[in-house]
């Protein structure tokens, strides 16, 4: 396991954040060229997850395990949302026999 | 063993992350997603945060991917059904991105030092040493965490059941 972790002495910090900035980004370009509800919300897993690894990344940055605690959180709370998601998404594909989020624009201006 | 390791797993993230957004099927995009949440775990494993490693590999990669393969095979989305954004919105989507990015970064420079990360403690992310600090400064939010899921649990049933038509 030490033979591991010595991987990582010597990664600047600003690696990280521009690994997370890409990834981060690349969650926000899918939920905008996405129109499939289901690929919009793993885009959120996406960005999610980048935040995640940033907290982690600064977490050891600064000997600090509450970073890690609060990745947890973030993890509970990750799944929350996905399982009252899909709920949603179920529901609506009931009533539209589609998941496509331009057919649910009544509230649209 | 190298510093190369990150560079490559991090290669492979960006990778599979792009793949997720711009695969067609989305059965093949849950897919990538779960190698993207794989390399995350890596990533955590190079961190030595070996009690989120585990957990991101049961949690994201076990129940939560499931659930989503379980509802794609639900709704049975037959392909071609739905069209995708017209060239230009994609357009302007993906240059808002690359906005996006080049702010973050942009801003990033300026603020941080760039210094190399050093594991200080080996056993910072370990579980014994995550829990204590969990159970004690912790824990009324982890209480508080417990009520969330179960309010979420409520809700998913109550929205995912059938209507019952009331005579």
């Amino acid at each position: 396991m030490e033979n591991i972790t010595q991987a990582i002495q010597g990664v600047p910090l600003n690696h990280y954040i521009l690994l997370c900035t890409i990834i981060f980004s690349i969650g926000v370009i899918g939920v905008l060229i996405r129109r499939n509800a289901i690929v919009i919300f793993m885009s959120v897993e996406l960005m999610l997850n980048a935040v995640n690894l940033l907290l982690t990344a600064f977490s050891v940055q600064h000997n600090d395990p509450s970073g890690q605690v609060f990745v947890f959180f973030i993890m509970a709370l990750a799944a929350a949302e996905v399982a009252v998601g899909l709920a949603i998404i179920v529901m609506i594909f009931r009533n539209t026999n589609s998941t496509d989020v331009n057919i649910l624009n009544k509230l649209k201006w | 063993m190298s510093i190369s390791l990150f560079y490559f797993v991090a290669f492979l993230s960006i990778f599979f992350a792009l793949l997720v957004i711009f695969a067609k099927n989305p059965v093949h995009s849950v897919l990538y997603l779960i190698v993207t949440f794989f390399t995350f775990t890596v990533h955590y494993i190079l961190l030595n945060a070996q009690f989120l490693a585990i957990v991101n590999f049961i949690v994201y990669m076990g129940a939560i991917m499931v659930l989503f393969l379980f509802v794609l095979m639900l709704l049975n989305l037959n392909e071609g059904s739905m069209g995708s954004k017209s060239n230009l919105i994609k357009m302007i989507g993906v240059i808002a991105g690359m906005c996006l990015i080049i702010t973050l970064v942009g801003s990033a420079r300026v603020l941080t030092a760039s210094e190399p990360l050093v594991l200080q403690t080996q056993e910072l992310g370990l579980v014994k040493n995550l829990g204590k600090v969990l159970f004690s400064k912790f824990l009324l939010p982890f209480e508080v965490s417990s009520i969330l899921l179960l309010s979420a649990m409520v809700g998913a049933v109550l929205l995912a059941k059938k209507e019952i038509k009331r005579a």
